[in-house]
């Protein structure tokens, strides 16, 4: 398959043209990290981004900065960090899933997939950072939207649009986001032994709490080691003092928490980002559940429950429980009947993040829309591809 | 009436005024249709007072149902469709044209769930932004989105223009607090977007939705995050003796990795015409001030204040005065939050509302000044210096047609001065009918065609909130896109 490596957006233009002209659909890039993500795409050639790389504006005191979409995560995080910044969001690489060198998972692909972290529960999502994009449509037109300034609500927010859009409805050329300092520090506050429900009542205690837990996720019992609850609080160094010993006063119900403290709290968040309690899924499927939090200790049931026949399904809960990740067996549908079943009546939506090409090929990778959004959803995609030259059915089959 | 041009008015949907009144009343009772002149006349205007036009009529439906039998009648009939919230758009957004119909949410305003486990309110759009706020309060939560009009303006126009306020410094705007919508299509389908979990499948219909200004469909209920109240807040008002000093100070406090959650910026006439009003003790000799607002604890608000009279000591404050009780908190908000009505006590004026970034503010502020003096009228400049959103208050007398135009002359070179140094025309008003001529300065004639596309696919016949947002000329755009033809009208 023909590979193109534009260095310039009018290059990334030139060859969108030239692809439609011909109407040979192009498989979008950036580091190739999430290659594997979504339906599998029919395309004629791959349109890679990772020579459209580095930052072009960064200005620490305004809280921005803006970057080509094959930069590399790594790099805008390098930056940042010089000046004490963060992306609010806790961007994850998740290579865990889909094999690739997490130092080159692109900022554009973040964008993309609208892939956040554990702090998404208090930050918001990628989408909620971002605030100007610059894209390639399926015309071969530059498009731009949004700005460099945070507060902008001039004309229809195309930014929003175009984060989770997988590619489907433009080349992300330029991505420009919000940033935050840093703080000081950060504490994890972990107890040990509750049930999926116990883990939750807790979570969410600490959430309606005014302490600012900035992220919350409970990994349930596994083989020798005990159930996991953890709640991380972050700011200055006397603050960490003061909010750890009331928010532990006010959770004195669910146990004595122990604490982490620093970089072991940092670190932990790391893993719990990268899927780390789900070990190994290399002969797994893996789904992303979002659902309403408390209902989700009886999604989780119900899918043990439907896959006792099959494999045990190994499962952890972040953002207060909202965000379920399922390990399951990837025979047959890869549990997706079973999965969809369990989340229907609590709400939300279930994606399947890994799964062998051919089932990935086979069952809805993103939850089936109803009538009236999937018709919007197919007018979207034609004004902005009308060939369907970008990605075509990475999200769903037509668009 | 000013220089914005409005549509012709369609004659062939006057004739048919009495049938389609008659069919609105089928719908939602005689009573919630209104087209007697006087009152009428409650909803010839918003909140941008300048421009006023009687409406065919106005229908308060009391169902998202309602809101979808009413739709489908109107598109059947090619009738122009103006959404209404509270009218407080200060852009023109809720501005009816002759051969509309008014479609106001403001019987639909009950609170239909409020789940604080979840942390979210279910609610229906015509409640007031303060009432969602009220109505967990309770509970130890509120509702993040603040916009100076709070009190009365609606969920509905908050989403339909993606509102803002004093603290969404920390907070975000509306969209960063929207789980869920339900929104009424032109053709009547109703769509469910969202629900008490995070983020959507698909496209990001809710994103897409919110600020749209009721050009994509009317928005009937929203599911909204609720966040715990803070343990306490409170502010320091600084003063400087220059503009470039306060704005300098800004950057150093963010800088430093301070985040308070509001950083309000009045400049020397704004101060005074505020003071004279609310009395609150605000400096009289100096040229610029800040109320800088922290949260957390007894301790935690300690130690941010010191550290952020620090910077701006260090950045020439003159004048520091530390709010210690909840009363002397007030005391210093009260003349910021009174200011657009004190305002207009003295003087007719104009409402800005460009974003730039931070750093160009001081030299901002001379030319917003400059600008104002050519065209011999008077200014005042309060704003969210945090996010650089503006909002220089152009002074004139209504009464003169003249003095009318030159303020919207003057705001129109604002706002461009704000797009030139890399900022937008509208940070958190929208785009309305005051800045839809303004449009082509930001966008160019291929970005400002894909968000019509947009339009056209969902409202083809345009009868949704139509002359706002869009330029009236190059459109309709074509329903696919097409290389750009060379000199077409931007």
């Amino acid at each position: 398959m023909a590979e193109f490596h534009p260095d310039s957006e009018d290059a990334v233009a030139g060859i969108v043209r030239s692809a439609r002209d011909k109407a040979e659909p192009l498989e979008i890039a950036g580091g190739g990290t999430k290659r594997g993500f979504g339906r599998p795409v029919q395309a004629a050639a791959t349109l890679s981004l990772d020579k459209l790389s580095g930052v072009t504006l960064y200005e620490p005191s305004e809280l921005v900065i803006g970057a080509k979409a094959g930069t590399p995560l790594a790099e805008i995080e390098r930056v940042l960090s010089g000046k004490n910044q963060r992306l609010p969001f806790d961007p994850p690489r998740l290579t865990a899933l889909t094999g690739g060198d997490p130092a080159k998972a692109s900022i554009g692909a973040v964008v993309a997939c609208n892939l956040s972290g554990p702090r998404r529960v208090h930050a918001g999502a990628a989408r909620d950072s971002l605030i100007g994009v610059r894209f390639v449509n399926g015309a071969g037109e530059t498009i731009k939207s949004g700005g460099r300034v945070m507060k902008n609500v001039t004309g229809l927010d195309l930014v929003k649009l175009m984060s989770g859009a997988f590619g489907t409805l433009g080349v992300l050329t330029e991505v420009t986001f919000k940033v935050l300092p840093a703080p000081e520090t950060e504490a994890t506050l972990v107890f040990e032994g509750l049930s999926d429900e116990q883990a939750v009542a807790c979570l969410s205690a600490g959430l309606c709490s005014p302490w600012e837990v900035t992220a919350a996720s409970h990994v349930p019992a596994t083989d020798g080691d005990p159930a996991r609850t953890l709640l991380r609080i972050e700011g200055f160094e006397s603050q960490m003092a003061y909010r750890g010993r009331v928010l532990a006063e006010a959770l004195e119900d669910h146990g004595t928490p122990a604490i982490l403290r620093g970089a072991e709290s940092a670190a932990r968040w790391a893993e719990i980002g990268e899927l780390e309690p789900l070990g190994d899924v290399s002969s797994d499927a893996v789904w992303k559940l979002s659902t309403t939090p408390d209902r989700a200790p009886g999604v989780a049931s119900a899918i043990r429950a439907a896959n006792r026949n099959t494999m045990d399904a190994r499962l952890f809960y972040d953002w207060g429980g909202g965000l379920v990740w399922v390990a399951v067996s990837p025979e047959g549908d890869a549990g997706a009947g079973a999965i969809r079943a369990a989340i229907s009546p609590a709400g939300g939506h279930a994606t399947l993040m890994r799964a062998p090409e051919e089932v990935r090929a086979a069952v809805d990778v993103f939850e089936p829309l109803p009538g009236p959004a999937m018709a919007m959803t197919r007018q979207l995609k034609q004004t902005f591809d009308p060939d369907r030259i970008l990605n075509p059915g990475r999200m769903y089959a037509g668009v | 009436m000013s220089s914005l041009a409005l549509p012709e008015v369609d004659e062939t949907v006057l004739a048919k005024r009495d049938r389609i009144l008659a069919q609105l009343e089928e719908i939602v009772g005689a009573r919630w249709v209104i087209s007697e002149e006087d009152e009428l006349r409650a909803y010839e205007t918003d909140a941008l007072t300048a421009y006023r036009q009687m409406p065919l009529a106005v229908v308060l439906p009391a169902t998202t149902e309602e809101v979808s039998r009413v739709l489908a009648l109107l598109d059947a009939e090619g009738v122009k469709i103006v959404g209404r919230g509270a009218g407080t758009s200060l852009a023109g957004g809720a501005l009816p044209l002759a051969d509309s119909v008014v479609v106001g949410v403001s019987r639909m305003n009950r609170v239909l769930d409020i789940d604080s486990a979840n942390r979210a309110i279910r609610v229906e759009s015509g409640i007031t932004n303060l009432a969602v706020s009220g109505a967990v309060e309770h509970l130890g939560f509120f509702y993040a989105p603040d916009p100076s009009s709070q009190l009365a303006c609606t969920i509905a126009g908050n989403v339909g223009m993606n509102s803002g306020g004093a603290h969404c410094l920390k907070y975000g705007v509306t969209t960063n607090n929207l789980l869920g919508l339900t929104v009424v299509l032109i053709d009547g389908t109703v769509i469910e977007l969202g629900g008490k979990h995070l983020d959507s499948p698909g496209f990001d219909l809710i994103g897409l939705i919110s600020g749209s200004e009721g050009q994509l469909g009317l928005v009937t209920e929203a599911v909204l995050r609720i966040l715990p109240k803070a343990e306490g807040a409170r502010p320091v008002l600084l003063g400087f003796n220059s503009n470039a000093d306060a704005g300098a100070c800004v950057s150093d406090v963010i800088g430093q990795g301070l985040l308070p959650v509001a950083i309000e910026f009045m400049d020397r006439p704004a101060i005074r015409i505020c003071e004279d009003f609310a009395h609150a003790g605000y400096p009289l000799d100096v040229e610029a001030m800040l109320i800088v607002e922290v949260e957390g604890s007894e301790a935690e608000i300690e130690e941010q204040l010191s550290k952020i009279v620090a910077v701006a000591r260090d950045n020439g404050a003159v004048h520091v005065r530390e709010a210690k009780t909840a009363a002397e908190s007030a005391a210093i908000w009260v003349g910021r939050k009174s200011a657009f009505g004190a305002m207009g006590r003295i003087s007719d004026y104009m409402c800005m509302d460009g974003t730039i970034p931070t750093g160009r503010l001081p030299e901002v502020l001379v030319k917003i000044s400059e600008i104002c003096e050519g065209y011999g009228l008077g200014v005042a400049n309060i704003f969210h210096a945090g996010d650089g959103n503006l909002h220089p208050l152009v002074l004139y007398d209504v009464n003169d047609p003249e003095q009318l135009q030159k303020a919207e002359d003057c705001g129109a070179d604002i706002l461009k001065l704000c797009v030139e140094v890399g900022g937008c025309l509208t940070g958190e008003h929208g785009v309305g009918i005051e800045k839809r001529d303004l449009m082509t300065d930001q966008f160019n004639a291929t970005d400002l065609d894909q968000q019509m596309r947009i339009k056209s696919a969902l409202d083809p016949q345009w009868l949704l909130n139509p002359a706002k947002v869009f330029p009236l000329d190059g459109r309709p755009a074509p329903a696919r896109p097409e290389p750009p033809v060379a000199g077409k009208a931007a």
